[in-house]
């Protein structure tokens, strides 16, 4: 009977418990929402760094990351590759890469440079290259001339398709060399900030440009996207213990991208911080609602007390009102919140328009949000929990009315 | 053992810096059975005699004690037991909780007990029939007249099947043939439970009705008259 006197009693004023309810609604789908956005924005952030040459592994000399040289190329490229094959799973995709700094230029521009020399066949599922949209036609692995850049690169150079390009770099002599290449394809990337970042050659060119043979700055591996956290760390740890006698440094993705992990330690804190500023907005609605239904319904709970009833029970009832209240609204807000979702990581939500702030967090223009269910537990677990411990002051109030008192006032 | 015993019973109220004394050192004795109406014009007491009686309110002297229990030692939670199961309270006002059912009002303070829920319905229908609503079961108080809201009142007061029955004006809000009608009922229920009744007015009909007719002025009892 309670349960039902509880239930019964929130329909008293349905224009106010409408309100209450639609206050929660939005603050429990705000919640959802808001959190699926931000770990579709966090996850495109990493997406987007293992994607952008980084991958899950990497294998380095222990002194390319201060001086990114060829002259601090990996030896025994074979042997390394030979060794990581034992202990990674068959899933696993590796490459070598040839990374150095240079300048490209043409007769109106020149710009500093990244210079990648790869097998363009087995970028394709380990980074954005391997799959970018692309005008022209790609390189082949073994184009010597063949050269690929972005397209924003183009438009500042002013040149397109078939036009030439002179890449001047150091080589492993210490001298500087140069070679003109063509321009077989402009790709797109997610990032205006990549299309400048890079371009891209066969590694024989890049061996030919640096006059090394068989040789990488680096040996990037990407494992199956669902590998969890833990996993990549045994693995990170496997290959640090059978590389040993080769003296190369192995990172897994989380040293490589310092930044994006700090933020995503935090990132659980912030997400509860959000949950709670959202609900004390959400939290005075409910004290107003309930307190307004106590001191209309004053003479009814002196009448209670009048007929035996327990300050305890008083309260408990009134904070039932409350937990019906915040149920339904929970309900409601993570259906609505779900489906607002569910929407949006279909289409995805396009921040074009914003694409400069974007890219300066390494997000892409489309987010994507990703549903959580520990975020959607934790939002209802907020509502909920301190919905009830912020009824407990209106309750008290309707606990202690004394039954002379209310008779008196009304 | 007298179902209620008052001796000396004072209540002061502060109203701003005034001093006002609703009951002066009052003593009263109510026998089991009794059929009893305090008299007396508005400010006389009665309701203020009534709530101490009842528990309700706390004397500033004196001393209450129904069916041998005083309140002075009893605590708050003891005082709220004794109001759920010896006490019936019938209001000016009927007083019913208006998103339940008459069956459901009337059934209310069994739940408080911890009756079971058949029962509960047992009850309830049994003193509804009495009170003359046996087709009014599943109406909700803002479906049923004034009258036959003060008899959901009256049954709910009587199906715990309390020692006392407290009440306060209970035909101040009906007219005079429902409230002869409600008076009836109070006196079959006086009979046939010999439950106590005691109630509060100035209305000559009820005055008529009772057996001993308690008269109250300023806070004091002018005359106490049992008729033969």
């Amino acid at each position: 009977m309670y349960t039902q006197l509880a239930w019964r009693n929130i329909w008293r004023n349905p224009r106010r418990t409408a309100i209450i309810l639609t206050a929660i609604l939005i603050g429990v789908a705000a919640m959802i929402i808001l959190a699926a956005l931000m770990r579709g924005m966090v996850g495109g952030m990493v997406d987007n760094a293992i994607n952008n040459m980084v991958g899950h592994i990497k294998v380095q000399h222990p002194d390319y990351r201060s001086d990114p040289d060829i002259s601090h190329g990996l030896s025994d490229v074979d042997g390394i590759l030979k060794a990581l094959k034992i202990v990674l799973p068959e899933s696993a995709r590796l490459t070598r890469r040839i990374r150095i700094d240079g300048v490209v230029s043409n007769a109106r521009e020149s710009a500093g440079i990244e210079i990648v020399g790869i097998n363009p066949k087995s970028e394709i599922g380990m980074s954005f290259i391997g799959t970018a949209p692309m005008e022209g036609s790609p390189i082949t692995d073994s184009d010597k001339n063949g050269i690929l850049i972005g397209a924003a690169l183009a438009k500042k150079f002013q040149t397109g398709i078939g036009k030439k390009l002179v890449v001047t770099t150091q080589r492993g002599d210490g001298e500087s060399g140069s070679r003109a290449f063509r321009i077989r394809g402009i790709f797109h990337g997610d990032m205006e900030v990549t299309e400048k970042a890079y371009i891209f050659i066969s590694l024989p060119a890049a061996e030919r440009l640096v006059h090394e043979k068989e040789s990488a700055t680096e040996i990037a591996v990407t494992l199956a996207r669902e590998t969890s956290s833990k996993e990549l760390t045994e693995f990170v740890m496997l290959c640090r213990a059978v590389l040993k006698p080769f003296n190369v440094s192995v990172y897994g993705w989380k040293d490589l991208l310092p930044a994006i992990t700090a933020y995503l330690a935090m990132f659980d804190v912030f997400l509860l911080i959000w949950f709670v500023v959202i609900f004390i907005a959400m939290g005075f609605g409910i004290v107003n609602t309930v307190l307004m239904a106590v001191y209309e319904r004053m003479r009814e709970f002196g009448l209670l007390k009048a007929i035996g009833m327990r300050p305890g029970r008083i309260i408990r009832m009134v904070m039932g009102e409350s937990l019906f209240l915040l149920m339904l609204g929970c309900a409601g807000g993570t259906f609505f919140g779900l489906g607002v979702t569910c929407y949006f990581a279909k289409t995805g939500i396009d921040l074009g328009a914003f694409s400069k702030g974007t890219e300066m967090w390494g997000m892409s223009r489309i987010i994507l949000p990703v549903i959580n269910a520990g975020d959607i537990l934790i939002a209802n677990a907020v509502v909920l929990l301190l919905g009830l411990l912020v009824s407990i002051y209106p309750a008290v109030k309707a606990a202690r009315f004394t039954p002379v008192e209310t008779m008196r006032q009304s | 053992m007298s179902a209620v015993t008052a001796r000396d019973v004072s209540k002061i109220y502060t109203q701003g810096d005034v001093k006002v004394t609703a009951l002066g050192k009052v003593s009263l004795t109510v026998e089991t059975g009794e059929f009893v109406a305090l008299a007396g014009p508005s400010g006389s007491g009665k309701t203020t005699l009534l709530n101490l009686i009842g528990g309700l309110d706390t004397p500033d002297g004196g001393e209450v004690t129904v069916n041998g229990m005083a309140f002075s030692t009893m605590s708050s939670g003891d005082l709220a037991e004794l109001r759920l199961t010896q006490i019936g309270f019938v209001f000016q006002s009927y007083n019913l909780i208006p998103v339940l059912t008459a069956e459901e009002n009337v059934a209310y303070i069994l739940r408080l007990q911890g009756v079971g829920k058949k029962e509960r319905q047992e009850r309830a229908r049994a003193i509804l029939n009495d009170v003359g609503l046996e087709d009014k079961y599943d109406r909700k108080p803002s479906q049923l007249s004034g009258g036959q809201q003060q008899r959901v009142a009256v049954a709910r007061a009587l199906v715990s099947n309390p020692a006392i029955i407290l009440a306060d004006e209970p035909t101040a809000n009906l007219d005079s043939k429902t409230g002869d009608s409600l008076l009836q009922m109070m006196r079959e229920m006086n009979q046939k439970h010999h439950v106590t009744f005691i109630f509060s007015t100035h209305d000559a009909m009820v005055m008529e009705a009772a057996k001993r007719i308690v008269s109250m002025k300023d806070g004091q009892i002018v005359a106490d008259k049992t008729k033969c």
